[in-house]
């Protein structure tokens, strides 16, 4: 029985691997880097230091919104987001409130709210120092550009959400913008989760809270967060009880979610202009242009591997997973067309043997395909034997042929790749077999 | 340099007197070193910076020798003694922003300003007083005692850039830098008769130096001519790829016939009558000298404090939230009740359901006092106009009372929300012998207008810097 259905809506962080930071000249490359070595003035916040945009971010973000059909706002600005963490060096973030870089836009039936361009923060190491409980911080992080992606709330369960965030991954990787490595926290989940009734829905209203759970770090987790606080949520409605909007986090070890801030203490984040950025602004002209550098998006190679090459969707989706290796398969395919290998034993040979991670070249694996396919049939002698006995065995076909009837060719063929149980390399077995008939 | 009376006043005469030998920049460090010792209650100075003052003196000295030719170009400010408002940070000195907050504060890098003028061949002295964070008309409201005016030390000097105009006043340094998010520039130039820039927002860098309200603060300089002001000016504009506000726009060049505007608002009740007669004779001098007066209207000029005090604390409360009592060493509770009260005011007109009443009502009508200067400047190339409604006041006459202290930006407030430049000029003294002036404005990056009639100005005034006899 399913009284309730999930509503939910997600917002998407996604670092983007630029090569310097969102506002300033240090390296974005902050992954397993000794802390506090790629930090200047402006990532710690500084007393004086300005922040200056870095153009790459800008153009990634708008990218990315051009691949989901977003409209790019032709004027758009940066503003401060205030709050106080040890993380924050500014005590404000330099976000984007009300005029994103991007505007709507869809995967499929799921809608996209926005997606805007912020500064990321740095971490809070906890760690036990001379035997206290100490806290450090590392602003290698700080000030990396951070992309954030907003659905309007149209999931309703975690299958749809997993297709989409892998859909987000794939196109970031695509743009060449970002690996969004969930594991590296290069993209990160915050999902908003309430439960409506049939009535709600029927009435089309959104249910009056929404609990926000929190940094969701992998696809592993992802699913059983948010399955567990929905099971949470209709727990609660089942037994007669209401839901407070509040923020809750995932506890990997106990599978629960847990209240980290409930709505009475929600921030008040005081945003207004960030006076130090000058606003953006786009022609018409300069964001066609953006639009024109776009590759092809995997939506669209999805579409054109189905047509060229008639795969299987399971196949096509392995593919196209990763650009590389989708490029890999279509050059091998091109390459292989010279042996009359089919697509689709070209990418058998990849998804299920892996052959594409042995040979780095397509040129590779198709020599290796080649050899394969020759040193599995069977050698000279294995059917001269073979089409002897097929010769004697079958003296009314042979007969025929000899009174002119040539089609029996192809069953006395047959009945020698049977003897090779269809080991036979088909242009000898034919050579052969014409070589002892017309002997006779 | 036997005497500290013969300290030259002018960027000029110090270059002549270095390349001519009268005296090595180590002397004439040596002089300002004494004089500002002599001259300790003033207050001028926060932190003194002898070992690199004399660093770079030793530096100019040989650059001086190992020169035959007129290398000045390069050197613009060679010889030139600085003192730098303690907003500028200059990587291994001393940055306090007057505030204890930031007390032992060292910063590990230098203000693109200050790296400029170094470059120039400027030489350090030290680091000047003023309002802590830059909050105060007086300079009153610093956390190191406040500085006194030189020409009656009963006055204060004006502020916030107090110990800057008078370092430069009291022949404590030759230039000195400031910041005039409101009026703190072009008010204690005034105060003390030196000459005070306020440059067009987005002419010179920001980076490095101290905020205080993103959107106002222009990074300017005070001089005890036009002429070195200019000089500091070129030498600190331009883009440096840090503070992105910042253009290198192409500047207005005066052509033609000048014609300068006089707007009426800024001739009230409430404003002092000697201070109203100076400006109009100053209006006089330049009628003499063939520029076209014309009477112009700037309507909205009586809402511009209102709209200050909503934008400017808004910023603040921003800015100085990074001073968390984390990192800089020092607690919070050392902010003093100045930037306490602005801080309140700003997080007040930025939280929700409060941002569209003030905030973004303050924009629209900072829009409409914006549209009043282009307005008027169809019509004119400048305009004339006092600084402030009084002279220099008593030490504590307005401390107590922040509305009042904030009048005293109601003449200034305005060319800061509007971007555009203002030059402060001396002009003489009242019947109490403290200084007068008036101030030029100019459309956004008109600042060689305003120089030329500056000039005019001290040509047809015979105009002489004069020490205060301390």
């Amino acid at each position: 029985m399913n009284k309730f259905t999930p509503i939910i809506g997600l917002e998407v962080h996604i670092e983007l691997s630029t090569k310097s930071k969102m506002f300033c000249g240090c390296s974005s490359d902050h992954f397993g880097k000794a802390p506090n070595t790629q930090v200047c003035p402006v990532c710690l916040g500084l007393p004086g230091a300005l922040p200056f945009a870095n153009k790459e971010a800008v153009t990634a973000t708008v990218k990315f919104g051009q691949a989901f059909g977003s409209r790019i706002n032709s004027f758009s600005k940066f503003d401060r987001k205030h709050y106080f963490y040890p993380d924050l060096p500014k005590s404000y973030q330099i976000s984007q409130y009300d005029m994103p870089l991007c505007v709507g836009g869809a995967f499929e039936d799921k809608r996209i709210r926005r997606v805007h361009l912020e500064e990321d923060t740095g971490k809070l190491v906890h760690e036990t120092i001379n035997g206290e409980k100490s806290t450090l911080i590392d602003f290698n992080r700080s000030s990396v550009p951070l992309m954030e992606m907003v659905t309007e709330p149209d999931f309703h369960d975690t299958v749809s959400i997993i297709r989409f965030l892998k859909e987000a991954q794939m196109v970031a990787r695509y743009l060449g913008i970002s690996n969004a490595d969930m594991e590296k926290g290069s993209m990160r989940l915050e999902a908003n989760i309430s439960l409506s009734t049939e009535e709600g829905i029927k009435k089309g209203e959104l249910p009056n809270y929404k609990v926000e759970l929190k940094n969701i770090n992998s696809f592993k987790f992802l699913e059983k967060a948010i399955n567990a606080e929905i099971k949470r949520q209709e727990e609660i409605l089942t037994a007669g009880g209401t839901i407070h909007s509040e923020t809750r986090g995932y506890d990997e070890v106990k599978q629960t979610t847990y209240s980290q801030r409930s709505k009475e203490e929600a921030k008040d984040y005081r945003y207004f202009p960030e006076p130090d950025l000058p606003p953006m602004r786009f022609t018409d002209g300069e964001i066609e242009e953006i639009k024109n550098s776009l590759p092809e998006l995997p939506k669209d190679k999805r579409k054109r591997f189905a047509d060229k090459y008639s795969l299987s969707n399971d196949y096509i989706e392995i593919l196209i997973s990763n650009p590389g290796r989708s490029s890999y398969f279509e050059e091998a395919v091109s390459l292989g067309q010279n042996w009359n290998l089919s697509a689709k034993l070209i990418a058998d040979l990849m998804i299920n043997k892996k052959l594409d991670l042995q040979h780095p070249e397509p040129a590779g694996l198709i020599k290796k395909v080649v050899e394969i396919i020759k040193v599995e049939y069977s050698d000279g002698s294995d059917v001269e034997t073979a089409v002897n006995e097929v010769v004697a065995e079958e003296s009314k076909a042979v007969k025929d042929y000899n009174n002119g009837k040539g089609e029996v060719v192809g069953f006395l063929m047959g009945m020698v790749q049977k003897k090779l149980k269809g080991k036979g390399n088909p242009s000898m077995v034919r050579e052969k077999l014409l070589n002892k008939l017309n002997e006779r | 340099m036997k005497n500290t009376k013969d300290i030259p006043l002018t960027i000029k005469e110090t270059q002549e007197g270095l390349l001519k030998k009268k005296f090595s920049a180590m002397e004439l460090v040596d002089a300002y070193l004494g004089k500002i010792d002599e001259e300790k209650d003033l207050n001028a100075y926060i932190t003194i910076c002898d070992d690199e003052a004399y660093k770079k003196a030793g530096e100019v000295d040989k650059l001086i020798a190992n020169n035959s030719l007129d290398f000045s170009e390069n050197f613009p400010l060679l010889g030139a003694t600085i003192g730098h408002k303690d907003l500028f940070l200059t990587k291994g000195i001393r940055t306090t922003a007057a505030s204890k907050v930031l007390n032992g504060y060292v910063p590990a890098y230098s203000a693109t300003a200050v790296a400029r003028m170094e470059k120039a061949g400027g030489i350090i002295l030290g680091k000047t007083n003023c309002d802590a964070w830059a909050h105060g008309a007086s300079g009153e409201n610093s956390d190191f005692g406040p500085t006194k005016n030189p020409w009656n030390k009963k006055f204060v000097p004006g502020g916030s850039s107090s110990g800057s105009a008078v370092s430069v006043a009291a022949g404590l340094s030759l230039i000195a830098t400031g910041t005039d998010t409101g009026g703190s520039i072009r008010q204690p130039a005034n105060f003390c008769g030196v000459v005070g820039l306020k440059p067009t927002y987005g002419a010179v860098s920001r980076y490095g130096i101290i905020a205080m309200a993103s959107s106002l603060d222009s990074v300017g300089n005070f001089g005890k001519s036009v002429a070195d002001v200019e000089t500091v000016f070129n030498v600190t504009k331009g883009e440096d790829g840090r503070d992105s506000t910042v253009k290198n726009a192409e500047f207005i060049k005066p052509k033609g016939k000048i014609k300068i505007g006089i707007p009426k608002e800024y001739f009230v009740e409430g404003v002092d009558k000697e201070v109203a007669e100076s400006v109009i004779k100053v209006s006089k001098v330049f009628e003499k000298a063939g520029i076209e007066l014309r009477e112009i209207s700037l309507p909205h000029t009586k809402y511009a404090i209102s709209v200050y005090y909503i934008v400017q604390p808004a910023e603040v409360s921003s800015n100085l939230g990074r001073y968390d009592g984390i990192r800089y060493g020092n607690p919070r509770a050392d902010f003093g009740a100045e930037a306490k009260r602005r801080i309140m005011l700003g997080t007040y007109v930025l939280s929700a359901g409060y941002y569209d009443a003030f905030y973004l009502k303050a924009q629209k009508v900072r829009s409409k006092l914006i549209g009043d200067f282009e307005a008027a400047f169809e019509t004119v190339d400048a305009i004339l106009a006092p600084v402030s409604p009084t002279p220099a006041f008593k030490l504590g006459e307005k401390a107590s009372d922040p509305l009042k202290m904030y009048l005293a930006d109601i003449f200034t407030a305005p060319a800061n929300l509007a971007g555009i430049p203002g030059l402060s000029i001396p002009s003489g003294f009242n019947e109490g012998g403290l200084p007068l002036g008036f101030q030029l404005l100019g459309p956004r990056f008109s600042e060689p207008v305003l120089f030329e009639l500056g000039k005019l100005y001290e040509k047809e005034t015979d105009y002489k810097a004069i020490l205060p006899n301390l």
